[in-house]
């Protein structure tokens, strides 16, 4: 499943940052009854020589990984059509398969080339998708994820999150002698490209809302420092160098502001704002308890954090002013961190605390219920898909942090795991076109 | 498989034929496109004394790090950033050497251990630097002597998802000479 692009990219990163490359591969922990059966027939290739790209492998690997659909295996497709006036619905009646979706792939006079696809219901031979998506030949593998999102979204009625990408830390090395990556990738793995090397810690990856840079905390001066990079030129400006913690960097939904955690001289953690074409610098919460783990509300109006002003780590809400009063949002349970919102601003991720294993749990802002959805002993770092279908996060499994997904329902589980090394902090890119 | 396996082997020859900078040991600042800091990795384990240089006009048994047979770790109880009382002289001894060196400086470094959230963690690590860093103002060192970083659960002294591992994470070192 992973894939051709990767070697090139692992070579890339092998060279830069010595031996130990992981291979990520992806495997479903838990799927759910509902899942859709569809086929995704073999798409026909009108050009010469070989096909430039399994289109079909790419769409059946994406919608299979997502735990909502249950793709028919290739062999088991007993005719493969390539346009819906050949699709025989009694016959795939049979197969007891819902959907199906059939192609062409085939080169234009401008040297692009031209995904066409069509999707149709069996139940009633209703063409659902017809659409021709022109394509640069090196972009074939983002064009496929495309087509993917597009049945994700037709059968599902929520946007796929196929074509987007993830940031994330990989670290290596024996306890004294680390080495961190920060790494951009595709959504599933491919594609892997380092952004930042160095021999000191690397945390706290966020997007930009454009997906075109991420803020991060890297400690490669020997302190900790933010620091925004433009991802297409790998310029990277260091934004808040201050005396003592400078962390925990969230984007505000314009891109013109940073949320920060920061303890300045007196070393009391407290959340700011920093304005970033006018360094202008605005101290949000002012109380001797830690605040950390900022995140903007969709709204940009008001920012969840985590304090511990209260005895142990819980979650509130303060409007984004000088002076606001933070209002209490989690009550259950003794631990709860590191809130992430959902795009719609419906759910709350959160590490919890759940009989003695941390967890990734989901919170109703308003009414703040809360619903365990990993299974993990030391689950972290939630990240939202832009679609909020699914939860990025780091699980610790035999002493090594992997990266996981759970659907914001519970229902699926799925786990990226690296052959080396450690994966951690992972944050879901915004939609990207 | 295939031609993965050959590519990767493709690299790895060239890695080990042609590039002479392929680190085996820990210099400072190798192996990496971003370093510019010193590299403070080896510091960590079993509370060992870092490396330091004489200080002109220092007395005799002060050789630029720290206190001669004084260990330079504090453990510390899960989430407390407590000075427990069996750490009392030691922190005296730092403190009476700091103030008898002004000349000195020493950078507390804050770790927690794996649980829980990372950046909360740095939050937690800082507060258990600060209060060594308000023990020591207190017996007499110099603000200007101290500087703190906290590192969360980011530079663990030992590997390990047990409580064993845990305690020896759970610290504060002082680091002379930075």
């Amino acid at each position: 499943m992973f894939r051709r692009a990767f070697v090139l990219t692992a070579a890339l990163a092998f060279l830069l940052s010595g031996p130990s490359e992981a291979q990520l591969t992806v495997q479903i922990l838990k799927g759910t009854a509902e899942s859709v059966p569809i086929a995704i027939v073999p798409f026909a290739w009108e050009g010469g020589g070989p096909a430039p790209h399994d289109v079909a492998a790419t769409v059946q690997a994406d919608l299979g990984r997502s735990g909502r659909f249950r793709p028919l295996p290739r062999e088991q497709q007993v005719e493969q059509p390539h346009a819906s006036a050949e699709v025989d619905t009694a016959d795939w009646r049979m197969l007891k398969v819902d959907y199906v979706l059939v192609g062409r792939l085939a080169p234009l006079s401008d040297g692009r080339l031209e995904v066409r696809y069509e999707l149709v219901s069996v139940a009633n031979g209703e063409r659902l998708l017809g659409t021709a998506l022109p394509a640069d030949p090196k972009a074939l593998q983002r064009a496929s994820h495309r087509v993917a999102d597009a049945v994700y979204e037709k059968i599902l009625g929520v946007r796929g999150a196929f074509a987007t990408r993830i940031a994330y830390v990989a670290v290596d090395g024996p306890v004294n002698r680390r080495s961190y990556r920060l790494i951009v990738s595709d959504s599933d793995g491919a594609n892997e490209r380092v952004v930042f090397a160095s021999p000191d810690p690397i945390m706290s990856p966020a997007w930009s809302p454009d997906g075109r840079s991420l803020a991060y905390v890297s400690f490669h001066t020997g302190l900790a420092a933010v620091y925004v990079q433009t991802l297409a030129t790998g310029a990277q400006v260091q934004v808040s160098a201050r005396s003592g913690i400078n962390g925990a960097p969230s984007f505000s939904p314009d891109g013109s502001r940073l949320a920060l955690a920061l303890s300045r001289r007196d070393g009391n953690v407290d959340v700011y704002v920093l304005t970033l074409a006018t360094q202008d610098l605005k101290r949000i919460t002012d109380d001797p308890a830690i605040d950390t783990e900022p995140v903007w509300a969709p709204d940009g109006q008001s920012l969840y954090f985590t304090s511990d002003r209260a005895g142990g780590p819980q979650v509130y809400r303060v409007a984004v002013a000088e002076g606001a009063r933070p209002k209490r949002i989690t009550y259950e349970g003794s631990y709860n961190a590191r809130p992430r919102i959902s795009p719609d601003g419906r759910q709350l991720a959160v590490v919890t605390l759940d009989r003695g294993a941390y967890r990734i749990g989901a919170v109703d802002p308003g009414r703040g219920a809360l619903q365990v959805l990993s299974s993990g002993q030391q689950d972290e770092s939630p990240s939202f898909a832009p679609n909020g279908a699914d939860i990025l996060y780091t699980s610790r499994v035999g002493g090594r942090d992997t990266l996981a997904i759970v659907s914001s329902d519970g229902r699926v589980q799925q786990r990226i795991a690296a052959s080396a090394g450690e994966l951690r902090e992972a944050a879901w890119s915004p939609f990207l076109d | 498989m295939r031609p993965l396996s050959v590519l990767l082997i493709a690299i790895a020859t060239l890695a080990l034929a042609g590039c002479p900078k392929k680190p085996t040991t820990v210099p400072e600042g190798s192996g990496s496109t971003a370093t510019e800091g010193s590299d403070t990795a080896g510091a960590g384990a079993d509370g060992q004394v870092g490396e330091g240089r004489e200080l002109p006009g220092a007395s005799g048994s002060a050789t630029g790090s720290g206190p001669t047979g004084v260990a330079n770790v504090i453990y510390f109880d899960f989430d407390s950033s407590s000075i427990r009382p069996e750490y009392a002289s030691l922190i005296t001894s730092h403190a009476k050497f700091l103030a008898g060196t002004p000349s000195i400086r020493i950078r507390l470094e804050g770790h927690t251990d794996e649980r829980g959230s990372r950046e909360y963690n740095i939050a937690l690590a800082e507060r258990r630097a600060q209060a060594v860093r308000t023990a020591l103002k207190l017996q007499g060192a110099g603000d200007a002597q101290l500087t703190t970083v906290s590192y969360g659960e980011e530079r663990p002294a030992v590997a390990g998802s047990d409580e064993a591992a845990y305690e020896k994470n759970r610290r504060v070192e002082l680091v002379y000479g930075r």
